[in-house]
């Protein structure tokens, strides 16, 4: 398509909004009962973070990647690159996601327990991704059988995963908000094209880790004396 | 596209059923506008492809956005249904693109579930940036709609258009092709498609042309008869957009004397009653719009007063 840049958003949306929701419904019909280990993981993973410590960073990040994982196959590969061609490519960001995730797992590059007032904030994100946002859908007239949980389906993935982060120390996890930054916006472009009514839910949420990170970032580099560079993971 | 119910549908359907209860108390003749192909007394209304003098009728079936239902098989037969609906109405022309994500997947599902109708005027196109595999991704459409040959295949909005153009004549040279055509949408490359349109034996232009979209009425469409080109309009209703905007808006009454039941059908008229256009393509995935759309085809046509005081009156909504 080399003339891509003469394309508005609207012409990218591919489906009718209908298809979409039908998706995430087929979805959870063909995935079932995955739902059911995917909403305890979630559930685990928030004391995990906040206690911290020991080899919780890695069995943490390894649940994350796990997620990642599964929703870039089962989810991206399998089904919505049936009406949108582009979702192999989010199926691969997924995929590295995933990947960088492992890689944190195994190299203990991350460590939890923060308990500052972004940490705070995000564990509010991810008690959203993980509560509030499955009921979004309902709230605006989806059907329950089209809801989308913490660790199946992409949008509460990403924006948890954002949230998680929040409570993690080490330079290197801005490198873990890429692809869920992106996706954020990426879904909320579609939601926008789709006329959903929570479009901005996402973005929104990414927009708020990404600044509480940033937050998170300048107070720790104040509180460091000077000609001392950032510590290893905490 | 059109997804959504309308008071202007509404009445509609209330006017097909009215036009049922007519067909019992009166001749059909008097009967209200539209009904079923079979019923009607008149033969669809058809305009003749220039370059072999074919003739098509005037409403297609467009298959954006509707017809991506992906591995649904309940939206698959849903689109079959459609299909029925539109070739029972008189329709022929089905227009898809690889762009299209499943799209061709599910037209070949229809089409197979249908047993293949006879009529099918098969539309496709070709969209890839290497000319090189121009001739893989034919033969993949090909296979997902389960045909041997196409009808038109088109340059999708240009894209590697001179290799694919090249590729394109030499199937209809071989016999593997009946026409050969180029697409735009949403106005671009207007001066592109001139070109093209001035340069190459092309037998199909596709642009976007509806009551509020009409810059191809200054050059392309001219253009079009100069070089006896047909032409088959895309985005008739800016998906779904000029149906929105009519929403509500009381049917004039000069829509009875052409013989229109409803907005969209007043829309469809505007766009195939200019002398240029071969067709317009709407988009549906319900089986009461596809036969509201083919309704079109029939009946009296606006002439050219009547068709600015239609574009005119739109654009005051």
């Amino acid at each position: 398509m080399s003339e891509w840049w003469t394309y508005k958003l609207y012409d990218f949306l591919l489906f009718t909004p209908h298809t979409y929701y039908r998706l995430f419904e087929l979805y959870n019909a063909a995935i079932w009962p995955a739902q059911v280990p995917a909403i305890c993981l979630g559930l685990a993973i928030l004391p995990l973070a906040r206690r911290g410590g020991g080899k919780l960073p890695r069995l943490i990040a390894g649940v994350l990647a796990a997620c990642w994982l599964f929703v870039g196959i089962a989810f991206h590969a399998a089904r919505y690159a049936t009406i949108n061609w582009a979702a192999v490519y989010f199926a691969w960001a997924f995929g590295i996601e995933a990947a960088l995730l492992l890689w944190m797992s195994v190299t203990r590059g991350l460590s939890f327990g923060l308990a500052d007032p972004a940490a705070r904030a995000g564990m509010g994100v991810f008690l959203f991704a993980l509560v509030v946002e499955p009921l979004v859908g309902p709230l605006f007239g989806r059907g329950w059988r089209q809801v989308e949980l913490f660790g199946v389906a992409p949008d509460p993935t990403a924006i948890g995963t954002l949230g998680i982060l929040l409570l993690a120390s080490a330079r290197r996890r801005w490198v873990l908000m890429i692809v869920p930054t992106l996706w954020c916006a990426v879904t909320g472009a579609t939601l926008f094209a789709m006329k959903a009514p929570d479009f901005w839910i996402p973005p929104l949420s990414a927009a708020l880790a990404v600044a509480l990170a940033g937050w998170q970032s300048s107070s720790a580099a104040r509180r460091r004396p000077a000609g001392q560079g950032e510590a290893r993971a905490v | 596209m059109r997804q959504t119910d309308t008071l202007s549908r509404r009445a509609f359907l209330a006017s097909l059923a009215a036009a049922g209860a007519a067909a019992v108390l009166r001749p059909p003749r008097a009967a209200a506008y539209p009904g079923p192909a079979a019923a009607s007394p008149e033969p669809i209304q058809t305009r003749a492809i220039p370059s072999s003098g074919e003739k098509l009728p005037l409403v297609g079936l467009g298959s954006w956005g509707t017809f991506n239902v992906g591995e649904d098989v309940a939206a698959r037969n849903s689109c079959a249904d459609v299909m029925r609906a539109f070739f029972a109405e008189g329709g022929r022309l089905i227009d898809s693109s690889p762009m299209y994500g499943s799209s061709q997947e599910v037209i070949g599902y229809g089409l197979a579930k249908l047993g293949h109708p006879r009529e099918l005027f098969s539309a496709d196109k070709v969209w890839i940036s290497s000319g090189a595999k121009g001739p893989e991704q034919i033969a993949q459409s090909q296979k997902l709609w389960g045909i041997t040959r196409f009808d038109l295949l088109q340059v999708h909005n240009l894209v590697a258009w001179e290799e694919h153009l090249e590729t394109l004549f030499a199937m209809k040279k071989a016999g593997k092709l009946r026409y050969v055509g180029i697409t735009t949408s949403h106005g671009r490359r207007h001066e592109d498609i001139e070109a093209v349109m001035r340069a190459q034996p092309i037998d199909f232009v596709q642009v976007t042309y509806n009551v509020l979209d009409r810059e191809v009425e200054e050059r392309i469409l001219p253009l079009a008869r100069e070089r006896k080109i047909a032409v088959i309009c895309n985005r008739p209703f800016r998906r779904g957009e000029l149906i929105r905007r009519v929403e509500g808006a009381k049917l004039p009454a000069y829509a009875a004397e052409i013989d229109c039941a409803s907005w969209p059908q007043v829309l469809l008229k505007f766009i195939v009653s200019h002398p240029a256009v071969c067709c317009a393509i709407p988009a549906t995935s319900r089986v009461d719009h596809v036969r509201e759309n083919v309704g079109a085809s029939y009946g009296r046509m606006p002439d050219e007063a009547l068709r600015r005081r239609i574009a005119a009156e739109v654009e005051k909504l």
